[in-house]
């Protein structure tokens, strides 16, 4: 029966992952790409297609591909990607290629998130079976989560829109994924690779190095280990065996010196193809540079651009320091909180950054909202689930029809479009929130049925 | 009226007499050898074929390389001389243009249009002899200056993202040139009379007499002009030579009232002028301190074709050529000359000339025409001719769109030409953009005879300067090969449209940006006039200049950019609204990670007492007292919430007393 059931729902996943392929080509075929890869939605400064090629035509043209101030992405990929901008087929959609890379990616990211799933739920069931709770927990209700997280990435029309817009956030969401599944499989390697590369690209990840520690040194997500411990007490047998292993500091040493490998193989990469031009330190101030003081207020689907539009100049420094630090400072409160389920610490990282970078696209909410996903099992009982579905398709339509207002119509103004940018930011704000709330009342629940008292 | 220009006569001709007497002194003083400082005036009128009619103030002052003139000038203006010396500027060009000039109807090959033909606004360039690293700190202070020389808002150059640097494409090139425009300067009044005060005579005496304020802005397009160049001093310890040239370019309407009240069919007749009825006044003698007083009257090509063609023989040199079937003149010319013309099947354009020297008070020159017969002709126009347009709706993207259409006289010079055996014509075009005008130069389209052409055919040699957010503009330098038989080409460039800090806004925020002028030049073509009798010719700079090989160039349309703009009486909302979504952020994360349910809560406190013993028991319900009972739990709200409200209620009321209290004592 069980067998059937996974049978059926294999099936049933491979059909979604063609047809979402399959709907990505026909997008990709539209005229123009529908216009997509100019959205304010999907390119951002960081992520536009069209930056990305004028930081390969000036390259090609013998000059600094930071001269000026179009390209704020990396040289890597710029030296990976930039060819295929400029690549064209007879016949067929002018960067096809291009768009086949961002299909890839994305199939590869829904994969790696598919194995991380199965990775944790097995870890999860595991886990339950060491607490005795099987009986009382039916597991056979155990959705697979893995494959509701890569579906969840695949079909979803953030994904879709930032895959076929031609934007580098397929890139990018791929290598933060392939961290958390070489920190999930315990790659070390590969997830320091993972690591490096994403923070290299857009900064941000670089805070995931908290929740791949704890990967390494706990193992994957797991309920609180003093519930073993309680457990163990109750049943007033020490099988050390049945504990989860205590944290190890090999794996992390390990990682660290992938990680500092890695790193100094990128930087020596970047120094070499920008050699003639001011070198790496032109790099870091026309991209980390760039992310870190808003110096391009073009709207985007975030707050910051209205805000650093509007502040008084005399207040600009502190208001920087204080949204940058609004991320950091959080980082500790939540790693204490839920170190002992990482890959969840790392989803909310993920969510926040997404909600507070200085230039977030579509792209980066496709990421966490894929990489909820994992948690479907823990985060049943959270609230509001309804209210936050209809708030993001509200505000993905309306989104786009204030931007028109303004924009193009000139009929609304600025305040429009900014309110949706707000009522998006609530609306993640919530879903944090809430879903933080519910892993902990999860984890309680857990602890009642363990030790039984209410 | 009469009566009362007498007094002011005397007056002036006392005053001139004086003059006199001084340049007698100072032409004594001069005899030693040093080369003397030199002042010019001339005046140029052409007429156009649209019934308009050019005149043109040539003024030149130039002061040799001196050891001792440094600080003491006799003729030239001062603040130049003390200018060039401090900023050590090679040369220099300033204009100020309102209206645009016609290139179609007023010609764009001629020495006149190519280098009077001026952008709307200020523009300013400036070649210095400092090195380059001093470059930009001169350019700022010079900006400065001339801003307090001309009150005009020249300083607004001095912002890095208003002038460029062009490579090659500006026809002085070299690395030591900047570049900036201006196009929204308005120009009035208040700029001519600084202009004219660095002239000798002012507008006192002589030619500029004729510069009557309200009928030169009533003009379709005018242009000051302010070019120097410094000769490099000889030796160590001399100050350089100047040669400061001055230049008015003013297209005007004569007033065609009578021609259209005499007769009907005069109305294709060109109108009939005279300098008192453009000018409403009279050129009483020159400026004694001039060394050449002319005005000259220009007959362009196509006219002086059209004349003959219609009189089948050469009456405008003949005998009694100021007064021909065609038109009359009201003064008898001094001078004739031809124009040595390089093509012989072409015609040349005749030059009149007459000499100031001979009017006096008594005896005001005053040059009239009058046409006889209707003449239509057209004046020779640049190879190709350029205009520049925006593509594309909405404020979020565009394209700049730069037209070139060849003319008709361009093809009777391909023609010339077609004997080489492949004939190409070269096309430079300057174009620079403001930094919130992002243009990506990889978009670069370009369509010969509406047919999509590669790049790279098309364009020789290209230099780009991308633009640096709020830093520095972008500045695009093209050479185009076209072919001789081309009939239409456009470069297309797309570009995004930036958005500003509020403060970054003019006060007029929506009215639109303005891109400036791009500059279109034809390096194989010179604007060049070489006329007969060359023997004079070198006391009139103005013939002179007409003279130098020049390239013709052209300017395109300033565009109008709209760009999108905030809610500007928003700002207050916005920091208020963006702080409390963060603050919302921020406390109900850290309220939901810090929150303990009710057994967490006792166990916590079951596990202190026990360990604890009884002091620091005590201390922790002082903290929880202190607290607001919250260490209580959750399961204490609903059975304590009307304690807390009647304990609330009872806080209130002893703020409110204490407030009560503070305001009683306090008044």
């Amino acid at each position: 029966m069980e067998k059937l059931k996974k049978k059926i729902g294999s099936f049933s996943f491979w059909n979604w992952v063609i047809a979402s392929i399959i709907f990505r080509l026909i997008l990709i075929y539209f005229p123009k790409n529908l216009n997509l890869s100019s959205r304010p939605e999907v390119s951002t400064p960081l992520t536009s297609f069209r930056r990305l090629a004028e930081g390969y035509w000036l390259k090609q043209s013998s000059m600094s591909s930071y001269a000026g101030s179009m390209y704020h992405g990396s040289p890597l990929l710029l030296s990976l990607l930039g060819p295929l901008t400029v690549k064209r087929i007879e016949g067929q959609p002018n960067h096809l290629l291009y768009s086949l890379v961002s299909v890839i990616a994305d199939v590869v990211s829904a994969m790696l998130i598919r194995a991380t799933g199965q990775n944790l739920r097995l870890a999860y069931l595991r886990s339950l079976e060491s607490l005795d709770l099987v009986k009382q927990i039916d597991v056979s209700e155990f959705l697979f989560s893995g494959d509701i997280a890569a579906l969840i990435y695949l079909c979803n029309p953030f994904t879709i829109v930032a895959c076929v817009g031609l934007s580098t956030s397929p890139i990018e969401n791929m290598a933060v994924i392939l961290c958390l599944y070489g920190a999930c499989s315990r790659l070390i390697p590969l997830a320091a690779f993972g690591w490096v590369i994403a923070t290299h690209l857009s900064l941000y990840p670089a805070i995931l190095i908290i929740p791949v520690i704890f990967l390494l040194g706990c193992g994957p997500d797991s309920p609180p280990r003093k519930l073993f411990l309680q457990r163990h007490q109750q049943k007033e047998v020490l099988n050390q065996l049945k504990l989860p292993p205590g944290f190890s500091w090999g794996p992390i040493i390990h990682f660290a010196f992938w990680a500092f490998l890695w790193s100094v193989y990128v930087l020596v990469l970047c120094g070499i193809s920008l050699k003639q031009f001011g070198g790496l330190w032109e790099m870091f101030k026309s991209t980390y540079g760039f992310i870190l003081t808003v110096e391009d207020l073009s709207p985007n689907i975030g707050v910051l651009w209205y805000f650093f539009a509007e502040v008084f100049e005399f207040f600009r420094n502190f208001f920087l320091i204080v949204f940058h630090v609004n991320i950091l400072f959080m980082i500790l409160p939540l790693s204490i909180r839920l170190r002992h389920r990482p890959c969840y610490l790392a989803f909310v990282y993920v969510a926040i950054c997404s909600m507070l970078k200085s230039y977030p696209s579509v792209g980066d909410s496709a990421l966490y909202l894929g990489l909820l996903g994992w948690f479907v099992n823990e985060l049943a009982d959270m609230q509001f689930s309804l209210f936050l579905f209809c708030g993001y398709v509200g505000v993905s339509l309306l989104s786009p029809v204030m931007h028109n207002l303004w924009i193009w119509r000139g009929t609304g103004n600025a305040n429009f479009y900014f309110t949706t940018a707000m009522v998006y930011a609530c609306l993640q704000i919530v879903l944090v929130v809430e879903g933080v709330s519910a892993v902990l009342n999860h984890d309680r629940k857990l602890r009642i049925l363990i030790t039984g008292k209410p | 009226m009469a009566l009362l220009r007498r007094p002011l006569l005397l007056l002036l001709l006392i005053v001139t007499h004086q003059f006199l007497q001084f340049r007698i002194a100072f032409g004594s003083v001069n005899e030693e050898g040093l080369k003397q400082e030199e002042f010019y005036e001339e005046l140029l009128l052409k007429p156009f074929p649209d019934r308009k009619l050019l005149t043109h103030f040539h003024f030149q002052s130039s002061a040799p390389p001196s050891t001792s003139n440094g600080h003491h000038h006799h003729l030239f203006p001062k603040a130049i001389s003390q200018l060039v010396l401090k900023f050590q500027v090679k040369e220099m060009e300033l204009s100020f243009t309102q209206g645009r000039w016609n290139y179609e109807s007023w010609g764009g090959f001629d020495p006149i249009p190519s280098s009077n033909a001026k952008p709307p606004g200020v523009e300013l360039w400036a070649v210095f002899g400092a090195p380059q690293h001093l470059i930009d700190a001169l350019w700022k202070n010079l900006t400065h200056t001339l801003s307090g020389l001309f009150c005009a808002s020249i300083n607004f150059l001095e912002s890095s993202t208003a002038y460029s640097a062009p490579e090659w494409s500006f026809p002085p090139a070299s690395g030591k040139l900047r570049y900036g425009t201006l196009p929204r300067e308005a120009v009035c009044t208040e700029n001519l009379t600084p202009w004219l005060k660095l002239l000798p005579c002012r507008d006192k005496a002589g030619i500029s007499m004729l510069l009557d304020r309200p009928s030169i802005y009533r003009g379709f397009y005018h242009s000051q002009r302010l070019h120097l160049i410094s000769t490099g001093s000889g030796s160590e310890g001399m100050d350089p030579g100047i040669i400061l040239e001055q230049t008015l370019t003013v297209v005007l309407q004569p007033d065609s009232q009578r021609a259209s009240l005499a007769h009907a069919s005069e109305k294709h007749i060109q109108p009939r002028w005279s300098l008192s009825s453009i000018f409403g006044k009279r050129i009483s003698g020159r400026c004694v301190l001039a060394e050449t007083s002319n005005v000259y009257f220009l007959l362009d090509r196509g006219l002086v074709a059209e004349l003959e063609h219609i009189h089948k023989e050469n009456v405008l040199i003949s005998e009694k050529f100021w007064t021909n079937p065609s038109f009359e003149l009201s003064a008898k010319p001094d001078r004739i000359f031809i124009e040595e013309s390089r093509l012989l099947s072409k015609n040349a354009s005749v030059l009149y000339k007459f000499e100031i020297e001979k009017y006096s008070e008594s005896e005001p020159f005053d040059l009239g025409l009058f046409w006889k017969t209707p003449v239509v002709w057209l004046c020779q126009q640049a190879p190709l001719h350029a205009s520049r347009f925006l593509m594309g709706s909405g404020n979020e993207r565009g394209a700049i769109a730069i037209s070139l259409k060849s003319t008709q006289s361009s093809e009777a010079f391909m023609g010339s030409n077609s004997n080489d055996e492949r004939c190409e014509l070269r096309v430079d075009v300057f174009q620079v953009v403001p930094w919130y005008v992002k243009v990506y130069f990889h978009s670069l389209q370009v369509f010969v005879d509406q047919q999509p052409k590669a790049v790279s055919d098309i364009i020789e040699k290209i230099h780009v300067s991308p633009s640096k957010d709020k830093v520095s503009p972008g500045v695009m330098e093209l050479v185009l090969t076209l072919p001789c038989s081309v009939s239409s080409a456009v470069l297309t460039i797309e570009f995004d449209k930036g958005f500003l800090h509020i403060d970054e806004y003019p006060p007029d925020a929506n009215q639109g940006f303005d891109i400036p002028s791009a500059i279109v030049s034809f390096p194989n073509f010179h604007a060049r006039m070489v006329f007969l009798e060359n023997d004079s010719l070198n006391k009139s700079p103005l013939l002179s200049k007409f003279q130098e090989k020049s390239p013709v160039m052209s300017y395109t349309e300033v565009l109008l950019v709209p760009l999108t703009t905030p809610d500007f009486s928003m700002p207050y909302n916005v920091i208020t609204i963006t702080c409390t979504v963060f603050a919302l952020y921020f406390g109900s994360l850290l309220n939901a990670l810090r929150r303990r349910v009710a057994e967490e809560e006792r166990f916590l406190k079951d596990k202190a007492a026990k360990k604890m013993g009884r002091i620091p028991l005590l201390l922790t319900k002082l903290f929880a007292k202190l607290r607001g009972r919250h260490l209580e739990g959750p399961q204490a709200p609903p059975a304590s919430s009307s304690f807390i409200n009647s304990k609330s209620v009872l806080k209130v009321i002893l703020i409110a007393g204490l407030a009560a209290c503070w305001q009683y004592y306090f008044s």
